[in-house]
């Protein structure tokens, strides 16, 4: 049985398509294929947008649509997904997807392009309790692009570069427009690129970590979401939560959408 | 396992380029103010502009409205200088100095600082007169509601500086984005066919990608415009209606001039802001000046500190 | 004067207000000040030459986070502060 989970996010859409397979009498889920389709600013229109990346998904696996059994979805903009069955919350497909890498987590972190989340979670791969950043666009991965923007470095030299500093600069702006401009005056001030792109994402992971402190840190800690390619993002994080690991998993915005699908086989059982 | 992922393009941005607003100077040739007894200055360093006002005997002289710089003391220094050219005052001739905005503690040659707050309502009751008792006063980096009573005592206020909803700042990213001069915004958002829904008015970095959103649906610029400024409006009513707007609106700031944002407050809240001859923006320097004028009459000149 | 300090953004409206003519001549010693447990009341003296108490800087733009702990989520059921203050003088909005 084939059942899909699309994930509809503020900047992107990511379709996993799972299948149930017996190995040697156990039942073991197996990846199939995931596709993804950029949102913005192409198209407008959510349904559109996952509808394309279903079809890109479906044609690079060489599946047939009738052989998928259930789509879930999640994400922002789940509830403008037409053609899925039903549509869960980031949490409890985050949690979902999550458990399935790591039985042992039990504090999720989910930074995504416009919105963060703390979620908690037990054993079971239940979401238990959770904390967003609700709207305000600067504790998620567009103030970091932003600033790397500012700085004109990529994202992935833009994480490099903050590791190889080591001080510590306050930022006073809590606003991402305010942060620009106080890059720009950091950078007019002859101040290292290391040491402003440390600046910025421990700013970024000191709110994370504020945000998730109201669900509370226990181990395991994993993080998804794009911002684990930031390599300089991970470890202010591990310093602001004051933890000696976070966990990675391998394709961290794919996650939610095999969590959304991993929901949408228990559905149909 | 194979992860077929497309690599994620970065959002096109036109560089940043703040589209400047005019710097101004002025002076009152009707006086002269080597014959008046108190020369009072107030600088209000914005994180924006600076402004430096001088009032002689309690009336308002000369003022200045420059670009802050990096650096707080320049600012001063630089605004205060554009007066002094204009008129030939130097610090010495100078009986008092107030220094208020984010930047007050920089004021090297202030002999008090003052909050931006109290400076406000004092500046708004000489502009509007004694009758204004609610006050916006929208700024580069900051947004502010305060209530005064008819002597231009602060007796209720709130300031808003961690979002940039509702600031110059909010503005000059969608001048920047639309490729436009600021000071056209306003005109401009009224040049439309019909009046469109607000973008996002919680968030100017969700209110830009919603701008963007619209562009490509086919509204012309000034629409979008028009959409950005409702947004502004909305924004900094929720925030006025914390503290409740009474008859006797008065606006300050920079965006005061921007009659694309004021028309849209006054329709809202269905009142009209009082209107006044003299510059919006220098409301702040010129109650930190009226405060100087009177620690004049009560402790005596103070001595010039050098600049 | 009512000083608001705070901000609104997305996710609600956070301010903490203080009545300062009733903060003037404080009645409990600004019990206020040792009854935060972040140490975010200040005592200073205003624009009018009032002795009052503020809410530091550095906190004003994040009292979601920073008073989580004083709120039923962080477990308690009146806050420190307002519990302190028995003339009244402060007000959460949330």
């Amino acid at each position: 049985m084939i059942t899909a989970g699309i994930d509809v996010g503020s900047r992107s859409v990511k379709v996993v398509l799972v299948e149930d397979a017996k190995v040697e009498g156990a039942p073991q889920l197996k990846y199939l294929v995931r596709g993804r389709h950029l949102m913005f600013p192409g198209d407008l229109d959510a349904d559109v947008a996952a509808e394309k990346a279903f079809a890109d998904a479906l044609s690079t696996s060489g599946i047939d649509r009738g052989q998928v059994s259930a789509i879930f979805a999640t994400g922002a903009g789940r509830k403008m997904v037409k053609f899925a069955k039903e549509s869960v919350t980031e949490m409890s497909a985050g949690a979902k997807g999550v458990s399935f890498f790591f039985p042992t987590v039990r504090t999720i972190v989910d930074v995504g392009a416009e919105e963060g989340r703390g979620i908690k979670t037990d054993g079971t791969g239940r979401a238990t309790d959770f904390a967003g950043n609700e709207k305000c666009a600067a504790g998620a991965g567009s103030f970091a692009e932003a600033m790397s923007r500012a700085l004109q470095l990529s994202l992935k030299e833009f994480g490099e570069a903050s590791l190889r500093s080591e001080k510590s600069i306050p930022m006073n702006a809590q606003c991402t427009v305010f942060a620009e401009s106080e890059v720009v005056s950091l950078i007019h001030s002859s101040t290292p690129k290391e040491d402003i792109a440390k600046a910025v994402l421990d700013a970024v992971a000191s709110r994370v970590c504020a945000m998730v402190r109201r669900v509370g840190i226990d181990n395991d800690v994993v993080l998804i979401g794009g911002m684990v390619h930031n390599a300089g993002f991970v470890q202010s994080l591990k310093n602001a939560m004051d933890v000696a690991e976070i966990k990675l998993p391998d394709m961290p915005e794919y996650v939610s959408a095999l969590g959304c699908a991993l929901l949408a086989a228990e559905g149909i059982h | 396992m194979n992860i077929a992922a497309e690599s994620m393009p970065v959002a096109s941005d036109a560089k940043p380029e703040f589209w400047r607003w005019q710097e101004t100077c002025w002076a009152d040739e009707t006086i002269d103010w080597r014959g008046a007894k108190t020369i009072a200055v107030g600088i209000d360093v914005g994180s924006v502009s600076s402004q430096c006002v001088v009032t002689a005997d309690g009336k308002l002289y000369a003022y200045s409205s420059m670009r802050t710089g990096n650096n707080s003391p320049d600012s001063a220094r630089n605004a205060f200088h554009a007066v002094g050219e204009k008129t030939g005052l130097s610090l010495n001739d100078v009986h008092f100095v107030v220094g208020t905005g984010y930047g007050r503690v920089n004021v090297p040659f202030s002999h008090k600082a003052i909050t931006e707050i109290a400076c406000h309502a004092r500046g708004a009751n000489y502009m509007g007169g004694n009758k204004v008792r609610t006050i916006l006063d929208m700024g580069g980096q900051d947004c502010k509601a305060i209530h005064c009573d008819d002597k231009g005592k602060v007796t209720n206020f709130l300031m808003n500086d961690k979002c940039a909803a509702g600031t110059g700042r909010g503005m000059e990213v969608i001048s920047d984005l639309m490729q436009i001069p600021i000071a056209e915004l306003g005109q401009r958002s009224y040049e439309i066919d019909q009046e469109p829904e607000a973008v996002s008015s919680v968030c100017v970095v969700f209110a830009k990608s919603e701008a963007l959103s619209l562009l490509k649906a086919g509204y012309t610029k000034n629409k979008v415009i028009a959409a950005y400024c409702q947004a502004m409006a909305e924004r900094v009513v929720s925030l006025l209606e914390r503290i409740g707007v009474e008859e006797g609106f008065f606006i300050t700031g920079g965006i005061a001039k921007n009659a694309g944002v004021v028309k849209r407050i006054e329709k809202i809240l269905g009142i009209q802001a009082m209107k006044t001859d003299i510059d919006s923006q220098i409301a702040g320097a010129l109650g930190a000046a009226l405060f100087g004028h009177t620690l004049v009459q009560k402790q005596g000149p103070a001595k010039p500190i050098a600049s | 004067m009512i000083a608001n300090y705070g901000y609104k953004d997305g996710s609600g409206e956070y301010y903490i207000s203080i009545d300062t003519d009733k903060c003037i001549n404080c009645p409990v010693g600004r019990a206020c000040i040792a009854a935060c447990p972040k140490s975010m009341f200040e005592s200073m003296t205003d624009d009018y030459d009032d002795e009052v108490v503020w809410i530091k800087p550095a906190f004003r733009r994040s009292l979601a986070y920073d008073c989580s702990g004083c709120k039923p989520s962080g477990g308690r059921s009146s806050l420190p502060c307002t519990s302190a203050c028995t003339p009244g003088a402060i007000q959460h909005s949330w």
